[in-house]
């Protein structure tokens, strides 16, 4: 660590150049954008295709909001406590980082937990998502958000082992706060899932 | 085991894909045999596979791509041919089946493994030039984006020979390409070569953005970056808001054609219209993710051969961005047939009229900067001649088609196919090709042969209006596009023109070969050391040529547009002396070839419906993602002293031939 500094503030006038922590943390801020491009193509078929159901169910024969509302606090919570990481991240108490990514883990894997009964029971019921195109659409978008908490919980357990075999340094900080902007996209998207898909699928 | 692959697969009963099988197997073996024989395979492996070198990385995207135009162009010919015999019933020579993939694969081929690696390569090679870079933002990832597009041409080839290709034309409309109507693996091999290059394209387009934003040299401002970074600048943007629609519009095609799902079809509530809607949404922006770019070249070329500074620099830049804003409220005019209703085609009318606004713009200020200019007509400026009339043709036929009313009698007929061959052969090939020829010297050392480079604008020239012109003829008769065959017989002397014009273009292709070997052969007679041929205007022109692999010993700083022209009007006054430093670097990665080889086993895999396959290298791609990044030796420093001792024998170069 205290190489490591030192090493770069001799190069401390050379700043600009490839691969640079700041520079990190905007191209990956650049790829969520890309990333909400995905989402909101995904959101625009939804809304295109929920009413294509085909004579299955509508959302509101099959959402069971208070499993949802259940996974959406864990995440909520989850964004709070790797909130708390990062701070613990600026005051360099590493034991600390790792504490709250692991509860935020945990809060992740409740979410996934969630998700993972709400499509079991659903494809049990007959109601998969080759049954009609909202149920297509609905799976898409609910389940594409359930792939990005898979890999953002994968790169948690990538960033635990690199604290502890490496630390804090300036390889593994803009990590974590890469990492951490993309826990709270993740989050907002949620928040537009559940009021945009569940909330109004039960409304209507 | 092997899913739905097995020996059937091979086409061994057509005669043509078995001459074109031996042909492609003879001509690997026979690079594999020469490479193994020269003992160059460490070589290529560390100095060019693994390289994270912008240059070396645009060299390479070239490379793919000349060899790609050889293939889509073998395409087009076959269809010109076919076309100039199939007339009042005659067949031809391809069935309606191979016909269909024909033109299918010489459209995905020529737009994602032509035009796009060549303005990506162009970029690749340029813009961190001419910001004053020395490499882009993240070379980790420029170097696996190359790699992803490089083995998804791989297995578009490979479709060739084992299987089949998609019959849907190169859009893959649905319902069409859904598993009901397109039940072989055409469509599959479209879907994950798609899929697996336009990841890399997204990578890209974030890295050059990053770049341009991030990198700049001291003193380049916004507005006083060359034109070819700007462009390059807002075709990136394109990049990243367009291409994330076409990933999740495969991606729904692939659920829906792997798992059962109704997006896009025609029952249980799918909505095909919603396909067609979302794969224009990327599909417009990405024809000015082409363009834009080549806008650049020109007005780099112009200003340098007429000794001019560009002519409204200002109002090219905004007009580039006022296209790259317009570019997404347009798309529906590629479906105004499809019963939108009146009034919303009438605004997607308005609005693709008001695109040739700024295009007008931009056209203008290239010819008042040839106006009272010294314009000297080298190749570039001839192509760039070329491409103003060509593009301004092909423009006003865009404007014809704009048009609702006119639309419907025109819409999918031939005039469609006039139309965009006009604006992308006058507009992004010729680009490509007066970029190449600019910037050849600077990545080579040597100037390309002009003798020939002309040859090849006259024969591309003149083919291309004696191919095309007749199709807008034809269209007026209701000829359709995609046509096998066609019964009334009088068509025919206008096709066998247009095969005429191909066979100018084949020539034309040829020359471009002929100058590459004659230029190689006389490259001492051409070199050029000093790094500015042309007498340049921008940075690109202040390294030396090819660059040294940092590209800038000293940082250039930069005090007003084309300050380098400025500087040399100063009298050289840069910070000779100013002590070097050490540069930082990156260091050469083999995890861009490894996870992009994975990457297409797992096309093939599940092409093929080989699961455990599909599942083994999607493990690969992420365990050597994972070593990747918890890998920390990724950068190293180039010591002062070293970069002393090879500016010092540049200079020495430089003298020596003076
Ligand atoms: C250089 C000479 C070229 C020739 C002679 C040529 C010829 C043709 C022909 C005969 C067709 C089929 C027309 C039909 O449907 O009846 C076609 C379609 C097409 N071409 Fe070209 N082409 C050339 C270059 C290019 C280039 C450079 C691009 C793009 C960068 C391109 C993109 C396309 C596309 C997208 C289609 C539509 C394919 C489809 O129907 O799905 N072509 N071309
Ligand atoms: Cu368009």
């Amino acid at each position: 660590m205290a190489t490591e500094s030192l090493h770069h503030d001799a190069h401390a006038e050379e700043h600009e150049h490839h691969d640079a922590g700041p520079t990190k943390v905007f191209g990956f801020w650049v790829y969520l954008m890309s990333d909400l491009v995905i989402f909101g193509t995904l959101f625009a078929t939804y809304a295109v295709l929920m009413k294509g159901t085909a004579g299955g169910p509508t959302g509101a024969d099959i959402f069971e909001l208070p499993l949802i509302l259940f996974g959406t606090f864990a995440l909520l919570i989850s964004s709070f406590t790797f909130g708390m990481g990062v701070l613990a991240m600026n005051a360099n108490r590493v034991g600390q980082v790792k504490m709250w990514l692991g509860i935020t883990f945990v809060l992740g894997l409740m979410f996934l937990g969630m998700e993972i009964y709400e499509f079991h029971h659903l494809i049990h019921e007959g109601f998969g998502p080759d049954r009609s195109a909202f149920l297509s659409a609905f799976f898409t978008l609910v389940g594409t958000h359930g792939l990005h908490v898979t890999f953002g919980m994968i790169w948690i357990l990538v960033m635990l082992v690199q604290l502890s075999t490496k630390g804090l340094n300036d390889k593994t900080r803009p990590r974590i706060l890469c990492l951490s902007l993309f826990w709270h996209f993740l989050d907002i998207v949620w928040i537009c899932v559940f009021s945009f898909v569940y909330l109004m699928g039960v409304l209507v | 085991m092997f899913g739905k692959l097995s020996l059937e697969a091979i086409p061994y009963h057509e005669p043509i894909l078995v001459i074109a099988g031996l042909v492609g197997i003879l001509g690997g073996a026979a690079l594999l045999g020469a490479l193994t024989y020269f003992r160059k395979w460490g070589w290529l492996w560390n100095e060019w596979f693994t390289s994270v070198d912008h240059k070396k990385l645009g060299i390479m995207y070239f490379i793919v791509a000349l060899i790609m135009l050889l293939r889509g162009f073998a395409d087009a010919l076959m269809m010109r041919v076919q076309q100039a015999i199939a007339a009042g019933g005659s067949a031809g020579i391809l069935p309606p089946d191979h016909y269909d993939q024909i033109f299918t694969a010489h459209g995905v081929i020529m737009i994602f493994f032509v035009a796009m690696p060549m303005v990506i390569g162009l970029m690749n090679l340029v813009v961190p030039l001419q910001i004053g870079a020395r490499d882009v933002a993240f070379p980790f990832l420029n170097n696996l984006s190359f790699w992803l597009f490089a083995v998804s041409a791989l297995l578009i080839n490979v479709s060739l020979f084992v299987g089949e290709f998609a019959t849907t034309g190169w859009l893959a409309y649905a319902p069409l390409s859904g598993i009901e109507y397109s039940p072989g693996v055409g469509v599959d091999y479209w879907i994950w070569a798609l899929q697996i290059s336009g990841i890399g394209t997204t990578l890209t387009g974030i890295n050059f953005f990053v770049t341009i934003l991030k990198m700049r040299t001291k003193g380049m401002t916004l507005f006083r970056m060359p034109i070819f970074t700007w462009t390059s600048l807002c075709a990136n943007v394109l990049i990243i808001a367009s291409f994330p629609i076409l990933t999740a519009t495969i991606a729904m095609l692939t659920l829906d054609r792997y798992l059962g799902m109704n997006f896009f079809t025609n029952d249980m509530g799918g909505n095909v219209m919603m396909y067609v809607n979302l794969i224009w949404a990327w599909g417009h922006p990405e024809v000015y993710i082409l363009i834009l770019p080549a806008f650049g070249v020109f007005s780099e070329v112009i200003a340098t051969f007429a000794r001019k500074r560009l002519f409204g620099y200002h109002t090219m830049v905004w007009a580039t961005i006022a296209i790259t804003v317009l570019s997404f409220i347009v798309w529906l005019h590629h479906f105004f047939t499809m019963g939108a209703g009146a009034n919303v085609n009438a605004f997607f009318g308005i609005m693709t009229m008001i695109i040739a606004i700024p295009t007008g713009v931009k056209v203008f200020n290239w010819l008042f900067t040839i106006f009272r200019g010294r314009l000297e007509l080298t190749s570039p400026v001839l192509w760039t001649l070329g491409f103003i009339i060509t593009f301004t043709i092909g423009g006003m036929t865009g404007v014809m088609l704009a048009l609702p009313a006119a639309n419907f009698v025109l819409h999918n007929s031939l005039f469609v196919i006039a139309h965009f061959h006009n604006v992308i052969v006058g507009g992004v090939v010729f680009g490509m090709m007066a970029g190449l020829t600019y910037w050849f010297p600077k990545a080579f050392g040597f100037t390309l042969d002009e003798k020939w480079g002309k040859r090849s604008f006259w024969c591309w020239i003149i083919g291309f209006y004696v191919a095309f012109m007749p199709l807008y003829v034809l269209s007026f008769y209701g000829a359709a596009r995609r046509m096998n065959s066609y019964p009334n017989a009088e068509w025919q002397p206008w096709f066998i023109v247009a095969l005429i014009g191909a066979l100018l273009i084949a020539a034309g292709i040829a020359c471009t070969l002929i100058q590459f070997y004659v230029s190689v052969r006389n490259r001492d007679k051409y070199a050029d050391v000093t790094g500015d041929p042309w007498d340049g205007r921008t940075l690109e022109w202040a390294a030396s040529s090819p660059p040294a692999f940092y590209n800038f010993a000293r940082l250039p700083v930069v005090g007003d547009i084309d300050s380098f022209w400025s500087q040399k009007q100063r009298g050289n006054e840069q910070l000779e002396d100013a002590p070097y430093t050490d540069i930082h670097m990156p260091r050469n990665t083999v995890a861009g070839p490894i996870i992009s080889v994975f990457a297409m086993i797992f096309g093939f895999a599940m092409v093929w419906h080989i699961w455990w396959l599909a599942g083994f290298s999607a493990i690969g791609m992420l365990v050597s993602f994972l070593m990747r990044v918890s890998n920390d030796d990724i950068d190293y420093y180039v010591p002062a002293a070293e970069v002393e001792r090879i500016e010092l024998a540049h200079q020495q170069r430089v003298e020596a031939q003076a």
